[in-house]
């Protein structure tokens, strides 16, 4: 698993999402309120865009008429058909026991731990005054 | 579609992009509201500005039900111009055309002059969205062939609309809706069929339209998903009423093609016809032969939204029963419930068929070389 530097944080600030390709990979990395979420950019239903969905909750219901709505801008809704899936696990919410994303751990490191550590990538430029985000893949 | 779950996405994708492919079902949109008034008489502009359009349709603006998403269409398909998705040549060059190759694009036009009371009106709107047709797509851009609207109403009209276009390269086909006033099988219709079988096009029905009935046979429901799933009922008795009025009896070279309602009720829908045909035949003596067998002959299908069983041998029965040569592939561009066209057929088809399936079937049915 290698650390890819994705951009430092303040370019990514809480409720944007940013596009990239890492190895090949389409990966989208998100901030929500704080904290980061890398997921593969390509839906496992028919391959859309995944990333470019919008942000929504989950409507769920035990009994007709009793609505219950939930993880509110934590789920994905892809462009095309409209499948969910958890940001926060690559989890699907239409077919769970086939279909998820795969979903790669991001966070925040200190300007520098990434300037020393061999994982710098090579196409950002890193200033040590900032911190950056980091995904895993 | 996405019949067996596959484990390589990336291994999965590319899969046909390289291979020619036919779209039969791609919805052109207007850029804006006036777009069209080019192509209308000044009275009508000024009918329209006036009166507005008055549908059979209770709801005059817009569909019966609220659709998934904006303009039922995928959300990455907006131009970058600006606009509503399908409403750019280029963007759907870009988005749709090159990157899968197609080589036939087929236009289907909806909201058009279909459905609307004044006659003379809809004749018109129908008229300004053919000519519409060519000057925006598919004279600017050759794959795509686009598909004659004609106020469906009013027979006589229509049957004048297709005359007058016959022959002309740009029209690969007649275009109407499931939901009309009457079943499609009824007289007033019959110019229609009359008129395309004389021009040589097949006619198209497609999945919606305005016709002011309920849209289930049991009323109105209660949500879009019911209407999704109602699409192929509405089809099923817009194909019964074709057969059993006597259209493919008295139409022998008439050629159909069910657009957007699925098909893997064909065969179900044609077993119970023959059955009770065998019958009850002396009600309907112009009914001469079997349903199934104009079914067979007479009747095309678009594959989006294709039937997704768990089995994909439960597909292939279905497609073996209808023929693989009555398939023809579409991807319902830009509408959200778009098929992707590596992704729709599941592996251990021959060769043969799928080329017929993506390409061959369409070519022949609509005369492309
Ligand atoms: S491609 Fe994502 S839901 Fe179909």
């Amino acid at each position: 698993m290698a650390r890819h530097v994705i951009a430092p944080v303040d370019e990514l600030p809480p409720g944007t999402r940013k596009f990239l390709e890492i190895d090949g990979r389409p990966i989208a990395v998100f901030n929500i309120k704080g904290e980061y979420f890398g997921l593969m950019n390509r839906c496992p239903h028919q391959g859309a865009s995944l990333c470019e969905g919008p942000l929504i909750g989950l409507a769920q219901s035990n009994n007709p008429g009793e609505i219950e709505y939930t993880k509110l801008g934590e789920i994905i809704r892809c462009p095309w058909h409209g499948w969910e899936f958890d940001i926060r696990t690559g989890q699907s919410y239409c077919d769970p026991r086939r279909f998820r994303v795969k979903a790669y751990p991001a966070h925040v490191e200190p300007g520098a731990s990434v300037v020393k550590g061999p994982y710098v990538a090579e196409t950002i430029a890193v200033s040590v005054e900032s911190d950056y985000v980091v995904v895993e893949l | 579609m996405n019949i067996q779950f596959r484990e390589n996405q990336e291994a999965a994708s590319p899969l046909t992009v390289k291979t020619a492919i036919a779209d039969c079902d791609i919805h052109p949109a207007r850029a804006t509201r006036t777009e069209l008034y080019p192509y209308l008489a000044k009275r009508w502009q000024h009918h329209l500005e006036v009166y507005g359009v008055h549908a059979y349709q209770g709801m005059m603006e817009g569909p019966p039900y609220p659709k998934a998403q904006p303009n039922a269409s995928r959300r990455d398909a907006y131009p970058p111009e600006g606009g509503p998705q399908g409403s750019s040549l280029s963007f759907m060059q870009k988005q749709l055309l090159d990157p899968n190759n197609v080589q036939l694009g087929v236009l289907n036009p909806l909201n058009t002059g279909q459905g609307i009371r004044n006659h003379e009106l809809a004749a018109a709107l129908c008229s300004a969205i053919n000519d519409w047709q060519i000057d925006k797509w598919t004279s600017k851009d050759k794959r795509l062939k686009a598909s004659i609207v004609v106020g469906n109403e009013d027979g006589l009209s229509a049957a004048a609309e297709i005359r007058e276009r016959a022959g002309d390269k740009n029209f690969v086909q007649v275009l109407l809706l499931s939901r009309n006033v009457e079943p499609l099988g009824q007289r007033r219709y019959w110019p229609i069929y009359q008129a395309a079988e004389e021009a040589g096009l097949p006619v198209g029905v497609h999945a919606f339209g305005f016709g002011g009935n309920p849209i289930t046979p049991s009323g109105w429901p209660s949500y879009y998903i019911e209407e999704m799933v109602g699409h192929s009922q509405c089809q099923q008795s817009a194909l019964a009423s074709l057969v059993l009025e006597g259209v493919f009896e008295r139409f022998p070279k008439l050629k159909m093609v069910m657009i957007e309602a699925g098909f893997g009720w064909a065969p179900s829908l044609a077993w119970r016809l023959d059955k009770v045909w065998q019958r009850l035949r002396s009600e309907v003596p112009h009914v001469k032969r079997p349903p199934s067998e104009y079914i067979r002959e007479q009747v095309w299908w678009t594959t989006q939204p294709m039937e997704d069983p768990e089995s994909r041998e439960d597909l292939f029965d279905v497609i073996n029963w209808i023929g693989w040569d009555r398939l023809l592939f579409a991807t319902d561009y830009p509408h959200w419930d778009y098929d992707e066209p590596s992704r729709v057929l599941p592996a251990g088809v021959s060769e043969a068929n799928r080329e017929a399936f993506y390409l061959g079937n369409a070519r022949a049915l609509y005369g492309i070389g």
